[in-house]
């Protein structure tokens, strides 16, 4: 089970808390999935913020808060510092964005926003592209955790670019790896894993399936499957076919 | 004094933040704060005295992914 900054999850499912049709659909799905790890967020107390506070405590499970939205590394900075004294944990989903319509990371803010949390004691999860010298930056920078894109933010594409992530897997082995985002299906999420990863961050696959509750469980069955294999040294592919069944002792019957 | 309260523009009396956050029912609330962009630890709202065109944001835990 992954390890992130000392800290033992249970699972590595990492689950977002938004979107789902009600609060009582989103605890059951986090308890369907047995979720090592619930994403939150700070956004204006409009009166919702208590309850929800009082929801996720009852999850039971560490809290990962997000600077989602943010575009700008002294927005980023501020709402990590708010958001470390409300949820009382170091643990910070860093995302810096640039552009809207993909969600993709402004990956220079990034680093800069990741130096100065790191400096300030903050543990960083950030939200960042697979680009190999952008992840080499965020490790000089403090961070101990990387969290590639699959694909955009709740685009449901999967795995977009397997061979980078094969790659930053192959080039960092000892640094905890999450794909977070884009996930769409559970064959996806097993994807991840078999790559190598050590963890799966994912929140519209599950909160706007159909079925919120019965694709929580998919998902989690699908990165366990996905770690097992991980775990089991894959067969390599090869173009021609090798028969499994013996050809020594069949009967000529020709 | 008139300041600006999570967007909008307010009438409120002080002249803490502290204060400000008793007069709009969230002074016991779980709520983190900035002003004017920088973090306002919550130790610190008692000794902030508000000016006007002062930027307060006041936010709660909220769904996120």
């Amino acid at each position: 089970m992954p390890q992130f900054y000392g800290t033992h999850v249970e699972s590595p499912l990492m689950l977002g808390t938004a979107q789902y049709p009600s609060p009582a659909i989103m605890a059951e799905a986090f308890h369907a999935s047995g979720a090592g790890i619930a994403t939150v967020s700070l956004r204006r107390e409009g009166g919702a913020g208590q309850d929800f506070h009082n929801l996720i405590k009852g999850l039971n499970i560490p809290v990962l808060p997000n600077t989602a939205g943010c575009h700008s590394v002294r927005e980023a900075v501020t709402t990590a510092q708010m958001a470390r004294e409300l949820f009382g944990t170091p643990w910070i989903k860093l995302e810096v964005i640039r552009d809207d319509d993909t969600l993709c990371p402004d990956v220079i803010a990034l680093v800069e926003a990741a130096r100065i949390l790191s400096d300030d004691g903050f543990q960083v999860f950030p939200y960042c592209t697979e680009d190999l010298s952008v992840c080499g930056r965020l490790l000089d920078a403090g961070c101990a955790v990387l969290m590639p894109w699959g694909a955009p933010i709740g685009s449901g594409r999967g795995l977009n670019n397997p061979y980078g992530l094969r790659s930053l897997r192959a080039h960092f082995p000892d640094v905890a790896l999450v794909v977070d985002a884009g996930i769409g299906l559970p064959s996806h999420a097993a994807q991840a894993m078999e790559l190598g990863y050590d963890a799966v961050l994912l929140n519209t696959a599950v909160a706007k399936a159909g079925d919120p509750v019965a694709m929580a469980r998919a998902m989690a069955l699908a990165i366990e499957a996905g770690r097992l294999a991980a775990g089991a040294n894959p067969i390599e592919a090869r173009d021609m076919a090798a028969p499994s069944t013996p050809l020594f002792g069949m009967a000529v019957l020709a | 004094m008139k300041i600006t309260l999570n967007g909008e523009n307010r009438s409120l009396a002080g002249p803490s933040v502290q204060d400000a956050l008793d007069e709009i029912g969230l002074g016991a609330a779980k709520v983190a704060t900035a002003l004017n962009g920088a973090f306002l630890p919550a130790a610190a709202r008692a000794g902030t005295t508000l000016k006007d065109g002062d930027a307060l944001e006041v936010v709660a835990p909220m769904q996120g992914g």
